[in-house]
């Protein structure tokens, strides 16, 4: 990420150190991960230490410190999902993909991550792309649901 | 000065408007143990070992002296039964973690706590955040912090500040209540800036 589009970010917020968190998410938001270069910036221009910045990327789970993928795909592994065959899901993404969960596939395309209760769970197994859910999934109908993410 | 009087172990003491129960206690000559607490660091209440037993109102409560602050007519007791049971299971728990550390080695025998009543998870780290704060606070340099949350929160080393400013400090060295800090310090330096290590030997000689 160019320093110039950090430098945006951090005047969109009047360089206010108390601003740091939503210029964290905002880099996030806009680049998908955090990197050193990004947060040494973030780090000189609010003059916070960086290992104030460091433990804040690492304390809160939407910030990444490596590079995610394009698409980010969750599946449900809670108590409704599971009984219903999420883990049949969940091999099969793990299949199509080649990523296991919390990894990121080389070309950047997903990020493949599991969660516990996406709070529909009569709509189980779940998955959610990007936000969007698709629910009542089977092993076929999931892979054809990656294949219309580019 | 000593607008605030108070009772420790039955005896009267007073503290100024903002001070906490521990240091009220340490100007006294009371003993409190604590392995987090540090004259010029600000109050950070990470070890707990400091629990003490204030009664209030006729209400009694366990808190940890080091962010407690002084008030009037409380009364506060350094050891009774239940204070002792708290810190035996503390530093049992802390033993989990440190189970070598001379200062808790010191206090399990004070206190009858058995090293091995936790399974053992030697991260050798008990996060009294003595090292992080220190640099923070007194030193200025920020080369040392904390990462992660919960379990695996550790501290972690900026390689690109320690390697300026670490080997001619060290300040926080002596601060470690067990040796992971060195073990940190050592590992980075060895990781990030390994050419420090040489040109520093060949300094010492």
């Amino acid at each position: 990420m160019e320093i110039e589009k950090i430098d945006q970010i951090i005047d969109r917020h009047n360089g206010e150190a108390s601003n740091l968190l939503q210029i964290m998410l905002d880099i996030q938001k806009e680049n998908n991960w955090l990197s050193k270069q990004a947060l040494a910036r973030v780090s000189e221009k609010l003059s916070v230490p960086l290992t104030r910045i460091q433990h804040i990327a690492t304390f809160y789970k939407a910030f990444s410190l490596v590079p995610k993928g394009r698409h980010k795909v969750h599946i449900c592994v809670g108590t409704a999902c599971h009984v219903r065959g999420a883990t049949r899901i969940l091999d099969t993404v793990e299949d199509a993909t080649g990523i296991k969960p919390g990894e990121t596939d080389l070309d950047l395309k997903f990020s493949l991550e599991t969660v516990n209760c996406l709070g529909c769970c009569a709509l189980g197994p779940v998955m959610e792309v990007d936000g969007k859910v698709h629910g009542k999934m089977s092993p076929v109908k999931t892979a054809r649901t990656l294949k219309i993410y580019e | 000065m000593g607008d605030i009087q108070f009772e420790i172990d039955g005896k009267t003491v007073t503290a100024d408007q903002g001070m906490t129960v521990l240091e009220a206690a340490q100007k006294e000559g009371i003993y409190i143990p604590t392995l987090c607490h540090h004259e010029k660091l600000e109050p950070f209440g990470g070890c707990r070992l400091c629990i003490v037993e204030v009664e209030d109102r006729g209400w009694t409560k366990y808190v940890v002296s080091c962010v407690f602050p002084a008030a009037n007519g409380i009364i506060v007791r350094t050891r009774s039964e239940k204070v002792d049971r708290l810190r035996k299971t503390i530093i049992e728990l802390l033993m989990a973690h440190a189970p070598d550390a001379p200062d808790l080695l010191k206090l399990a025998r004070e206190y009858g706590a058995d090293p091995d009543r936790y399974e053992r998870d030697p991260s050798f780290c008990i996060h009294c955040g003595l090292c992080v704060r220190y640099c923070a606070e007194v030193a200025g340099k920020h080369a040392v912090g904390f990462v992660d949350r919960g379990i695996n929160k550790e501290i972690s080393f900026v390689p690109e500040i320690a390697a300026k400013e670490c080997n001619d400090c060290k300040e926080c060295f002596p601060l470690c209540p067990t040796s992971y800090l060195q073990a940190a310090f050592v590992y980075t330096q060895a990781l990030s800036f390994p050419d420090a290590v040489k040109t520093g030997q060949s300094a010492g000689k």
